[in-house]
């Protein structure tokens, strides 16, 4: 769609439910998955709750979103960076978070792990490195 | 590439400002606007913090929004910049991007 | 300097939407092109023409659709937030069998897609929210 390439980071603070903000920030990822940028996910502070497995949201009338986040793989969207303290100040590990992966048509279709811990010191190297940060 | 940080939350409700400096590379610009511009004060508990990133980040104020909120200039800790929305322009043209820490 | 603005808040409750519109307003005066200026989430009510403060506040819909006008600005309101939140236009109320519309016509509804071209294309996207 463009010959233009940059590097997106989507920037996720933000826990989902109590507001729209993950739901509608997920929504701008899939869409722009179609304009064959260099996409990154970032998931820091609360915004890695989005990532929890196990969401019901049954009791609260609202629409689960969480596996979307599991399709993203099939959107060609492969790079999802959480932050390792982030989850650790949150009583979490990354067994907690649902199992997102992306297929490798280089390699025979195999499962590649989309989630890749990282230090906050690496997380600063990222947005570092992003061109445009979408923030929501 | 440079970078133009916003904090627009006051730093005694959210934890945007510390959330945005703990992360922020050396050199970074951070502009804090709308109740963000609380952080910017001289006498308060997050002070030691500010004072702290002005050793490696450049701190901005927006202007009108400390006056809005009836603080004037001379209560901004030393070393932050108070800058005017042409200011603000400016940061965000002179940084290759701005990320907002909403 | 070409400019993309995204406006993440609605009117009047978050100030979002009034420093988006002096940072665009400042960066046209200074010379700089902004390209779209993207309404996204409750960001979407800043393009109802309802809209009606009292007489001693600021009107921001009518602010923003007076800006649009001087500089040709595109002022875009995500379609997927608008159908949410109930903001329509002409083509949305008959896709949708609704009685009204509401949008301000110095604005329009179009896909989320716009917000991604619009940071393709610009050399800045600045974000405005909560």
């Amino acid at each position: 769609m463009s010959e233009t390439i940059k590097k997106f980071l989507y920037l996720n603070r933000k826990a989902p439910y109590g507001t729209i903000y993950a739901w509608e920030s997920l929504e701008v990822v899939l869409i722009g998955a179609a304009f064959d940028q260099d996409v990154s996910l970032a998931f820091v502070d609360d915004g890695v709750y989005q990532l929890i497995k196990d969401q019901d949201t049954k009791g609260i009338g609202m629409k689960n979103f969480s596996p979307t986040y599991t399709a993203l793989g099939d959107y060609e969207v492969k790079k999802v960076f959480v932050e390792k303290e982030s989850l650790e100040e949150r009583g979490l590990t990354l067994d907690d978070l649902q199992h997102l992966v992306w297929e490798d048509e280089d390699d025979d279709w195999a499962e590649k792990d989309s989630i890749e811990l990282v230090s906050r010191e690496e997380m600063t190297a990222l947005m570092e490195d992003a061109e445009v940060v979408f923030s929501f | 590439m440079s970078t133009l940080h916003t904090v627009n939350k006051s730093p005694f409700e959210k934890s945007s400002l510390d959330a945005c400096l703990s992360r922020v590379g050396a050199g970074a610009n951070v502009l804090l606007l709308e109740d963000g511009v609380y952080a910017a004060t001289k006498g308060t508990a997050v002070e030691p913090r500010v004072k702290q990133a002005l050793d490696s980040v450049k701190l901005f104020v927006l202007g009108p929004d400390l006056m809005a909120r009836g603080l004037s200039e001379d209560r901004v800790i030393d070393g932050i910049s108070v800058v005017d929305y042409a200011g603000f322009v400016d940061l965000a043209a002179e940084n290759d991007k701005v990320q907002a820490w909403l | 300097m070409r400019f993309a603005i995204q406006v993440n808040e609605g009117p009047y409750q978050h100030q979002a939407s009034d420093s988006a519109y002096f940072f665009t307003k400042t960066a046209l005066e200074k010379g700089h092109e902004v390209f779209r200026v993207f309404f996204y989430h409750d960001g979407v009510n800043n393009g109802s023409r309802l809209t009606t403060p009292p007489q001693d506040d600021r009107n921001i819909v009518e602010r923003w659709a007076e800006l649009g006008e001087q500089h040709d600005l595109d002022l875009v309101v995500c379609v997927a937030a608008a159908q949410r939140r109930g903001v329509v236009d002409e083509g949305e109320m008959q896709r949708n069998g609704k009685d009204a519309t509401n949008i301000h016509p110095r604005f329009r509804i179009s896909g989320l897609g716009q917000l991604v071209e619009a940071a393709i294309q610009s050399d800045r996207l600045v974000v405005f929210g909560d």
